[in-house]
């Protein structure tokens, strides 16, 4: 976006704030509503959800492998996060490989939930050193209107209490029959993501507010223990504003929780 | 070998239960989702909009170009995400059973891109695929001859049958599968390919169970459309 | 000899037959097939006398002689700014159809710079999509305040109103300047910001709801019911 055009989008966005209004009417810490989750949208899936914050809305599918471990986590399964910025959720995606934010994006679930140990690998040990289990976490956009990372995150999450482990039969996966023994999901982190927009602290940017804001921090929640942080945008955040973004985050989490099942 | 009854007990000339819907995609310029039994196909459109790299745009009219995937846990087996043979000839396929009936003569230089994406698979996909990306045209308000309508039809055993399923597909006794587009009001067919063994006759016999088919769909697809819009007026 | 198939306000998809017969005149949006006339987009059918025609009611711009249009610049060159005007083609508005009188040899860029907002109009479209503007006419000019909304143009009519009845309530209720763009972009600009997301809520509801009877009324109220809190 031209800066011409930032600056007269950014002038309204603004005189909002001072109001402590937004575009769409939210107040600065209010998350869109409709927040929603749609369980297993996809049979083939061993777990899936599809989530809604405001228009915004991302697919994810768990899908799992037998694999060998890690030389360094011989007992351990495995967690592999993947995600494309579909160009059908944007006019603004291009086709081809995930780019970097794309990336960026799987990796910031990744961490949200590597780090708050969410999946007890250790009981997706088969045979230590030889078979584990591999959990494949595929995340698809389908519409942006802004804050992907949320949604995404919470997709995955909402997709991976739903997994259930498919029926081995000879060393082979019988896929489309589960048994009745459910993915180890011990913890469920929440991401919340706020931006910073002329010196105000908001939470979820829609689209308009995601052009114009001037750096974010994405926050993985359990409880109140964060075990993920990830700042975006080009410009630097304060102490003082870090602290705002973490309070703002840590309120917004315990809500987007109680959406889960 | 024969195919004495279908695996899911339907009649050789009935479809799976089918269902549509038009602007699933908010952002998209136009957009739909088909479905057939299990089978799950979401198009959305952008377009026409400017075309780069300059040397694709065509000065005599707009280009269509489509794009096909399925996502990664649409199928039994994880399909790793990205791009292979099979989906780039789809996209293919699915782009010449369109352009027979978009005009983009009123459009030079422009793109109208179609991103078509499986979301569950059973058989049918790229039928499906078009199906929803037919809608998704419409919806966008790109000027069109028709709607195209596609269904798979074929041999199983020894029957001719409709919309085969992906246990039919794999039928040990040999399935031949024939996905088969065609535009409603003059029957045309815009997609026709085949893989199996199968006689002239019996080619025929598909190909008329399939007109039949698309007439049924391209009513679904027409309801869709219009249940998008359902009471709008001026006034 | 004719037949109408679909009646007045219907709305018809590609490839449906409107009407059978020569009795009646393919207009916008149709197009004959032998004795048929077939609609050639998603629209609303639209009868007028023997003119079968579509409204379409989604799609992108097509920009029309005369169309008042909010454009913005992206690029400069020596005699001419080029505009995009949320059509897949950019606009031209050259040094001799822009408001003032411009020295050559001046930098243009500091009449309209590169991301300015500018309400223009339309004067000539060619068969290959060149575009014309000039700012030279009432209420044309560069735009520095207020804010942009972006609507399907297909509603562009619908908000303006018949004889601009619609737009011209909500100016008066919300004491805001507006100018529709027929490219599907309207610019609001009040001395009250409140006001302002009063009109810009309006705009959106009227986009939203094109459909029904009585809509007039319904954002008449809504004005009412927003601007007293």
């Amino acid at each position: 976006m031209l800066s011409k055009e930032r600056k007269m989008n950014e002038s309204y966005i603004l005189s909002l704030l001072e109001k402590g209004k937004r575009i769409d009417g939210r107040s600065l810490s209010q998350y869109r509503k409709p927040i929603s989750i749609e369980y297993n949208i996809s049979k083939n899936a061993e777990g899936s959800a599809r989530v809604t914050i405001g228009e915004t809305e991302v697919i994810v599918g768990v899908k799992l492998d037998i694999g060998e471990p890690y030389p360094d986590s011989p007992d351990e399964g495995t967690i592999i996060v993947t995600a494309e910025l579909l160009p059908l959720s944007s006019p603004d995606f291009e086709s081809g490989p995930p780019g970097r934010n794309a990336t960026e994006l799987a990796r910031i679930v990744d961490r949200g939930i590597r780090e708050s140990k969410a999946i007890d690998l250790k009981k997706l040990c088969i045979t230590p050193g030889e078979k584990i289990w591999m959990v494949f976490i595929d995340i698809y956009t389908m519409n942006d209107a802004g804050n992907l990372i949320d949604a995404s995150a919470l997709a995955a999450i909402a997709a991976l209490s739903q997994v259930k482990l498919p029926k081995v039969e000879d060393d082979k996966i019988v896929y489309g029959e589960l048994t009745a023994k459910k993915l180890p999901l011990v913890k469920m982190p929440i991401t919340c993501t706020m931006g910073k927009i002329a010196g105000n602290i908001v939470a979820d940017l829609s689209t308009k507010e995601e052009k114009t804001m001037s750096a974010r921090l994405s926050i993985a929640f359990d409880g109140d223990t964060i075990h993920a942080l990830q700042k975006g945008g080009s410009s630097g955040l304060t102490v003082d504003d870090i602290e705002k973004m973490i309070d703002m985050a840590a309120k917004n989490s315990k809500e987007l929780r109680k959406v889960l099942k | 070998m024969k195919y004495a009854k279908r695996f899911d007990n339907r009649k050789l000339d009935e479809m799976r239960p089918m269902s549509a819907k038009v602007g699933v995609i908010k952002r998209a310029d136009g957009s739909a989702m088909f479905q057939i039994g299990d089978t799950i196909a979401i198009a959305a459109v952008y377009g026409p909009r400017q075309l780069y790299p300059k040397f694709l745009q065509n000065p005599e009219k707009g280009i269509l170009r489509c794009n096909y995937d399925m996502i990664s846990f649409s199928v039994p087996e994880r399909k790793k995400p990205g791009p292979n043979r099979r989906s780039t000839e789809i996209g293919l396929v699915t782009e010449q059973s369109l352009n027979p009936v978009v005009q983009l003569e009123l459009f030079p230089n422009t793109v109208v891109d179609v991103f078509i994406h499986i979301i569950q698979a059973n058989a049918g996909t790229r039928c499906a695929g078009i199906c929803a990306a037919s809608m998704a045209l419409a919806h966008a308000g790109v000027p069109m001859k028709d709607l195209v309508a596609a269904i798979s039809v074929g041999k199983v055993g020894d029957k001719i049958v409709i919309d085969l399923n992906k246990e039919e597909e794999d039928f040990e006794g040999g399935a031949t599968d024939i996905p088969v587009a065609m535009t409603p009001r003059n029957n045309e067919i815009t997609l026709l390919q085949l893989d199996g063994e199968v006689s002239k006759e019996e080619l025929l016999e598909a190909l008329s169970l399939a007109k039949k088919g698309c007439e049924k769909i391209y009513k679904i697809q027409q309801q869709a459309l219009k249940d998008a819009f359902k009471g709008e007026k001026n006034e | 000899m004719g037949e109408i198939l679909l009646k007045d306000k219907e709305i018809a998809v590609p490839g449906e037959v409107l009407a059978k017969g020569m009795d009646y005149i393919p207009a916008g949006g149709t197009f004959r097939e032998n004795e048929d006339i077939i609609a050639n987009q998603l629209g609303m059918v639209s009868i007028n006398g023997r003119l079968v025609k579509l409204v379409p009611l989604t799609g992108i711009y097509v920009p029309k002689a005369n169309d008042i249009v909010i454009g913005k610049v992206v690029d400069v060159t020596f005699s001419s700014w080029l505009l995009d005007i949320n059509s897949p083609n950019l606009a031209m508005l050259s040094i001799r159809d822009a408001t003032e009188y411009i020295e050559r040899n001046a930098d243009l860029t500091q009449y309209y710079d590169y991301g300015d907002i500018v309400a223009a109009k339309v004067t000539k479209v060619t068969r290959n999509k060149a575009i014309d503007l000039s700012t030279k006419g009432p209420g044309l000019r560069k735009l520095n305040e207020g804010q942009i909304v972006e609507v399907t143009p297909s509603k562009v009519p619908r908000i303006i109103g018949k004889q601009a009845s619609m737009i011209t309530m909500i100016k008066d209720a919300t004491d805001c300047k507006i100018i529709v763009g027929q490219n599907g972009r309207i610019w609001i600009h009040g001395v009250d910001p409140d006001k302002e997301i009063v009109a810009t809520a309006a705009i959106m509801k009227i986009e939203h709801e094109s459909h029904t009877e009585g809509l007039t009324d319904r954002i008449k109220e809504f004005l009412d019911k927003e601007l007293k809190k």
